[in-house]
């Protein structure tokens, strides 16, 4: 409280010494209402001035003055023209364009903006101006530390009288509190506090540079949501989405917390026993907005909820804990948009239309970073925001990228929700290069395949005349060799089946000579085969890979060739038997010890068929 | 020639078929195994799961923002304060330096995925790896179908997914790969002789020593096997070739993982392998003596040389076991000790005791882990038996040691699994071999009597439709050849003979019985599958630190860990202390980015007594303990409003335990009536004054005003109390973890001091002399 006392006597005695000094111009206040709504954590003032020129030469230029503690928290300013006579309030849309200048012979702790006005203001002439300033960090907590249970006060003061270079000739002065308990406030003459709204004024006839202090101490529990950092990535994909992406770092700017911190009492009674602290925050962002999510470094927040209608989408999120005064956190959400609300085209350049600021409500900002990254090969950028911005511009690599994205970055400090006004990012890029990344796929996987299709095909061998290569290429032969026997002996075995089935077909028919030409036939193909397989055989007898293997070949060949000598020995037999017309009793003793031996031998030669399809 | 030809390029073209639909089969058993451990991240979300996974999370972190060089160069002041501890000498780096590997290549590509990203989506992959790899070895044992199906049991085997769901990034993940691509390339170097596998063999044992401590299973159970086949008598030049480069290279290699280093030649684990090479030695050489001598004077040889060998073994023998004797552990770790003593660890080293994942597992765990594996198990042994080769001795080695691991820890489950799938998986392919055969060589039969007349176009119907049948199902090579034998047999317009089948049917079973069979198996292994699924989504995805519950008005999340992490990590200072039961300290250096007194690298017992001894003292003594740690915050979890059962005062006589063990004035029954731990109004006072019971129910009381404990089920005995050194700086939602701030010192009045002095200190004294041998 101190200290306070001592920087607004400084200043009295400051501006003191300033209203004895002449004045500063012909202009002339005629009547000056403002207005302070200090319902939330940020202080907005919007004054409404009417000024005259009393002097002679047109003015074009008008002058407005903030003590030096409001300037260093003023983080936005518009004065615009009001032609509605009052009425109706039908500002004339844009703003007057406003500059810092340094005027001579003013103190030094005077911030002095200078609105220059269309038209000069010829003499005798008077207009209306409404100027909206806003600031931040401007109401301080007093007692700076608070315990859970207390509630949060806050300290504003400004000046009674419309600190101006203008001498002013009547003015009123409004403060809007939030519905609460107010501690204290200055009181001067004609003060009035009713309801919820304290009355300063009207004062008459004022001089240039008159500061008269006032202070007031009242209870705000409003979220203190102060950003130190956002940091808002906005990705332009034309393949339709621009996916949005805020990361927050986030602190209760309110009376620091002191002491315990109690779940008991804060679960049981939240409203008196953390007061102070918040909880939630509202974000509104633009319609259509999908795949919303809401994390940190260490996972999903699992506290948010999301509803929307075709005007907004409304999303609610809770920090993982509530937040106390002086209390941190920081987390990201981010969402997709379609493009085509945002993306436009004029002579033949693209713009993007989006918003500058946060969408959570009542945040105030430190540092703002917006990164706008647009899609590779984009060309000729420029942005064009309404405020001064610093900027420059990035690269960033992200999917499959090869010269990387050019990035428009755009950093304000100080930034307030009168911030979410739109900017435009212009770009030209050709829509043909939206396919190079999809290309870059198609082909690589091409060209994996082709190598994988060369390596099979290729033989890579380092030496053709190694012991080893010659041996694996020897082995292949003998392999190739060894299937090639396996078939011919499964032709054999087939025959021998049409032999068989032959003979149960003369049992049924009796009919010798179909009989016999089978036999014929069969007679023909077999030794056709014995023919192919004697080369085989020796081939297989002069490699020396085919060793182990060789005894087995040998012996199915030997099987094979018993089993068919015996099968030709039946099917004779009992072809003859028909022929003598026998019984078929007599014909099966007659070929019964045969019978036996062929099916041991087929027995054999199938587990030996096996055994050499194996290798 | 030209006859022979067109059915040669048939063959040739089902071969490639073959192999293209293995290869086809193979891909789908990947993109299983990757997709059944999503579960996690599609139910929760996609976080790091547990406790050590966030401590590899962290090494990996520090590995892509630091580079390689200071990885091994990290020493972490985050942990064991005021210690410290030297991570690159003492992690196992193989996990961490395979997702820093997947992370550079990644952005090599320029793809931005987060670190965290590609941690939790390391141990999916890698279970695809492992599968692969399955599918390899059980080819090399018992041909390609069995191995199809064992690598599709292994995709889904409930006990590989409980250590590698997405999040779950811990050194298992990759190490199971790591070790069943060893067995494969040790077994293909068994069966080839080639020394490139050989050489690859030994560089798979690196990665696996790299990335795992249960790489001495691999370095035990391979000698066992060259012991048993020379044993057997199936020494050969290739099992030589198998094992000699992989000792040499592999123990080489070993050493050079800072974390082994020495150990890879000083420690009783590795002995075995060493007493292997030589016999392997002796053994070669008296093959090739035996080759250049007659048998005669090979006899007259072995005399001398058994003779004069005895007596040198038995010199080394004494050697080796004085110098083991001379060491205190006898040379073994106390892990590897308790395998082989399973009483060991809960008799000497709580600390080792107090993990439950070092428990011997239950029954229903076997059931739970492996399912009908179990079952299908002693089949697949029977089928390895017949014949019996060198690697299918190998695997049955293979599960009979594993089987017994696993009965001693429930964390060596896991190198059960893949055993288990082997088996089963040459069980399985085994029967529906003999099912399906028997089966096939009926059917034309059948229809065979049925329709005699119309046998031509019927039969040879079925006989289609049976080779489409075995095409969808087993892909073995008998079958192909059974199919090819078919086809050819189809060539000629006569109808296929009878009597070949009528032999073949003697070694086949009744086709009623066989097709009963093939359904049981069917529904077997549905079951199974059944199982899994329900495992991986119900049992094995939950993340732990995120949890849920489902009540009458929906869904609950308890996301109380990170709450308390997040509030750590921003609302205190950098450099503060954070002091809470070991379990959390992984997580809170990982998640909070605070300094922790321990961690689940439970390294030094001395620190972890501290913290024991702190948390079970009357708060005066702890807050000393604490403060002489520097300590500034003290976390402690606590279930009892929400009913959450795995918290401190659970754990607590395992910090008693622990505490007592270094510090004598800690005693156990101080805390158990009648043997009993309980907290209500029947518990000793020393339990109801200590600083867990304290920090855990302050305030307690207050929300139901019965202080109604879920946990324990059971009213609280101490429920009105203060807290005089400790303050309440933070306790989350649901009360799960609450956090308190240790008081400044108070200033100091001299007669005050005094008097407190001259009154406690009769019943104090001993518990002064515990703390004052506190080291720090």
């Amino acid at each position: 409280m101190l200290r306070f006392a001592l920087t607004l006597l400084l200043f009295t005695l400051a501006f003191g010494v300033l209203s004895s000094s002449p004045v500063f111009s012909d202009l002339i206040l005629a009547k000056v209402d403002r207005r302070i709504d200090l319902t939330s954590q940020i202080v907005r003032i919007t004054t409404s001035l009417k000024v005259e020129n009393a002097g002679s030469n047109p003015i074009s230029e008008i002058l407005l003055s903030f003590p030096e503690n409001q300037a260093k928290h003023l983080a936005y300013l518009t004065a615009t023209l009001n032609e509605g006579k009052g009425k109706g309030k039908a500002s004339s849309g844009a703003g007057l364009p406003t500059e810092v200048v340094i005027p001579k012979d003013v103190p030094d702790s005077l911030t002095f903006y200078s609105l220059s006005l269309p038209k000069g203001l010829g003499k005798g002439e008077s207009l209306l101006l409404d100027v909206l300033a806003v600031f931040t960090h401007a109401l301080e907590p007093f007692p700076e530390k608070i315990s859970q249970a207390d509630i949060q006060l806050l300290l504003f003061q400004d000046t009674a009288h419309f600190l101006s270079p203008y001498k002013v000739m009547v003015q009123s002065l409004a403060v809007k509190l939030p519905e609460a308990r107010v501690e204290s406030y200055t009181k001067l003459e004609g003060t009035k506090l009713s309801g919820s709204e304290l009355k300063y004024g009207p004062f008459h006839n004022i001089p240039p540079f008159s500061y008269l202090p006032i202070i007031i101490h009242f209870e705000n529990n409003q979220p203190f949501a102060v950003a130190e950092e956002l940091v808002r990535e906005i990705e332009i994909s034309h393949w339709g989405n621009v996916q949005v992406t805020e990361h927050y770092n986030l602190f209760h700017g309110g009376a620091k917390s002191k002491g315990e911190f109690s779940r008991l009492d804060y679960q049981a009674r939240p409203y008196v026993r953390g007061a102070s602290a918040f909880r939630r925050l509202v974000a509104r962002l633009p319609p259509r907005a999908h795949s919303v999510y809401y994390r940190d470094e260490i996972g999903n927040i699992s506290t948010s909820s999301l509803w929307g209608d075709s005007k907004k989408t409304e999303l609610e999120i809770e920090p993982r804990y509530p937040l106390f005064g002086g209390w941190r956190t920081a987390f990201t959400i981010g969402y997709g948009l379609p493009l085509r609300d945002f993306l436009f085209e004029s002579d033949g350049k693209r713009f993007l239309n989006f918003s500058f600021g946060s969408p959570i409500n009542e945040l105030v900002i430190d540092t703002l970073i917006v990164k706008v990254v647009l899609p590779e090969g984009s060309k000729d950028i420029s942005a064009s925001v309404p405020f001064p911005v610093k900027q420059w511009q990035e690269t960033k690599f992200s999917h499959l990228d090869l010269v990387g994205r050019p990035v428009v970055v755009l950093e304000k400090n100080n930034v307030v929700p009168e911030h979410n006004e739109h900017f435009q990012v212009y770009y030209k890029f050709n829509s043909l290069s939206m396919l190079r990344e999809p290309l870059m796929l198609i082909f690589g996987f091409f060209f994996l395949f082709v190598a994988c299709i060369v390596y099979m095909h290729a033989d890579l061998s380092i030496s053709k005349s190694s012991a080893s290569y010659l041996a694996k290429v020897q082995w292949e032969e003998v392999q190739a060799t060894v299937q090639q026997i396996h078939n011919i002996i499964s032709h054999c075995l087939t025959a021998h089946d049409k032999l068989e089935a032959s003979l149960r077909d003369l049992s049924r028919t009796g009919d010798v000579q179909a009989c016999k030409a089978t036999r014929k036939s069969v007679d023909s193909l077999l030794k056709g085969v014995s023919k192919d397989l004697k080369p085989l055989v020796t081939f297989l007898q002069s490699s020396p890979q085919a060793a182990h293997i060789l005894p087995k070949v040998e012996e199915l060949i030997a099987k094979e060739r018993d089993l068919q000598e015996r099968l030709m020995a039946k099917h004779t037999t009992v072809v003859d038997c028909y022929e003598k017309k026998l019984g078929g009793r007599e014909i099966e003793n007659r070929i019964a010890s045969n019978q036996q031996k062929i099916t041991s031998l087929r027995q054999e030669v199938d587990d030996l068929m096996d055994f050499i399809d194996e290798i | 020639m030209a006859a022979s030809d067109a059915p040669n390029g048939d063959v040739l073209i089902r071969n490639a078929f073959g192999s293209v639909l293995a290869f086809l089969i193979l891909l789908l058993i990947g993109v299983l195994a990757f997709s059944i451990r999503l579960f996690s991240v599609i139910k929760y979300e996609s976080v790091i799961h547990e406790f050590d996974p966030y401590f590899n999370y962290r090494v990996t972190q520090f590995l892509t923002k630091n580079g390689i060089y200071d990885f091994w160069n990290w020493f972490d002041d985050r942990t064991w304060y005021p210690l410290g501890r030297v991570i690159g000498g003492t992690v196992y780096p193989g996990l961490t330096l395979t997702a820093g590997t997947l992370y550079w290549f990644l952005h090599s590509l320029n793809i931005p995925l987060s670190v965290e990203t590609v941690c939790v989506f390391t141990a999916p992959i890698f279970s695809a790896f492992a599968s692969w790899a399955t599918y390899l070895l059980t080819k090399e044992i018992k041909g390609v179908g069995a191995g199809l199906t064992a690598a599709a049991l292994l995709a889904m085997v409930p006990s590989y997914i409980s250590r590698s769901v997405a999040g779950s990034y811990d050194n298992e993940a990759v190490a199971i790969f790591a070790l069943i691509f060893t067995f494969y390339l040790y077994i293909k170097t068994l069966n080839t002789g080639s020394l490139f596998y050989a050489t690859l063999n030994s560089l798979s044992y690196f990665y696996m020593v790299c990335s795992w401590g249960g790489y001495t299973f691999i370095i035990n159970l391979i000698p066992m096997h060259v012991l048993l086949c020379i044993v057997t008598g199936r020494y050969s030049s290739r099992l030589y070739i198998a094992y000699a480069p992989l000792v040499i290279l592999g123990t080489l290699l070993a050493a050079l993982v800072p974390v082994v280093g020495f150990n890879a030649v000083m420690t009783s684990e590795h002995f075995a392998s060493f007493l292997v090479f030589i016999i392997i030695h002796v053994v070669a050489l008296v093959y090739y003596i035996k080759g250049i001598l007659s048998p005669k004077m090979f006899k007259v040889a072995l005399a001398l040389v058994v003779s004069i060998g005895l007596a040198v073994c038995c010199a080394m023998v004494a050697v080796i076991i004085a110098l083991v004797a001379s060491s205190p552990t006898k040379g073994w770790s106390g892990r590897s000790l308790s395998l082989l003593d399973p009483t060991y660890a809960s008799k000497y080293i709580p600390i080792i005791a107090s993990v439950s994942e070092h428990q011997p597992p239950t029954w229903p765990s076997y059931f739970m882990d492996i399912n009908v594996l179990a079952f299908l198990i002693p089949a697949g042994i029977i089928a390895c038996f017949s014949p019996l080769s060198d690697a299918s001795l190998f695997a049955v080695l293979y599960i009979v040691l594993s089987v017994y691991f696993s009965g001693v820890m429930v964390r060596l489950m896991l190198v059960l699994a893949p055993a288990a799938c082997i088996l089963s998986g040459i069980a399985l392919s085994q029967a529906f071999d003999v099912f399906t055969r028997s089966i096939k060589f009926q059917l034309p039969s059948l229809s065979d009597h049925s329709h005699i007349d119309a046998r031509d176009a019927s039969s040879e119907n079925v006989v289609l439709d049976d080779t489409i049948k075995t095409d969808k199902n087993e892909d073995t090579p008998k079958e192909r050849m059974t199919k090819r034998s078919k086809k050819k047999e189809k060539e000629p317009v006569e109808k296929p003979p009878t009597k070949f089948q009528i032999k073949k049917r003697l070694s086949v079973l009744p086709f009623e019985a066989s097709i009963i069979a093939v359904i049981l198996l069917v529904l077997l292994v549905a079951f199974y599958v059944v199982h899994c699924v329900w495992a991986a989504a119900e049992a094995y995805s939950a993340p732990s630190i995120v949890l849920t519950s489902h009540s009458n008005d929906g869904l609950h999340v308890f996301d109380d860990f990170r709450e308390a992490y997040a509030w750590l990590s921003h609302n205190t200072d950098v450099d503060d202390k954070v002091a809470s039961w070991w379990d959390y300290g992984y997580q809170t250096t990982a998640m909070a980015n605070r300094t922790v007194i321990v961690d689940n690298n439970t390294w030094n017992n001395t620190h972890i007594a501290t913290v024991g001894t702190a948390m079970s003292s009357p708060e005066k003594a702890a807050w000393e303990i604490f403060h002489s740690l520097d300590v500034k915050y003290v976390l402690v979890v606590f279930g009892g409003l929400v009913g959450y059962p795995s918290d401190d005062i659970n754990k607590f006589l395992w910090m008693v335990r622990i505490g007592g063990g270094v510090f004598p004035h800690i005693k156990e029954p101080d805390y158990l009536r009648d043997g009993q731990y309980r907290i209500d109004s029947m518990a000793t006072p020393t339990m109801l004054n200590c600083l867990m019971y304290k920090l855990s129910y302050y305030r307690f009381v207050e929300t139901d005003g019965k202080a109604f404990d879920r946990v324990r089920r059971t009213e609280i005995g101490k429920k009105y109390f203060k807290l005089t050194h400790f303050e309440e700086v933070f306790t989350t939602h649901h009360w799960m973890v609450r956090i308190y701030k240790l008081k400044p010192p108070k200033n100091r009045i001299r007669g005050k001091n005094k008097k407190s002095k001259s009154k406690t200190s009769s019943t104090t004294t001993s518990k002064r002399k515990g703390t004052r041998r506190n080291p720090f």
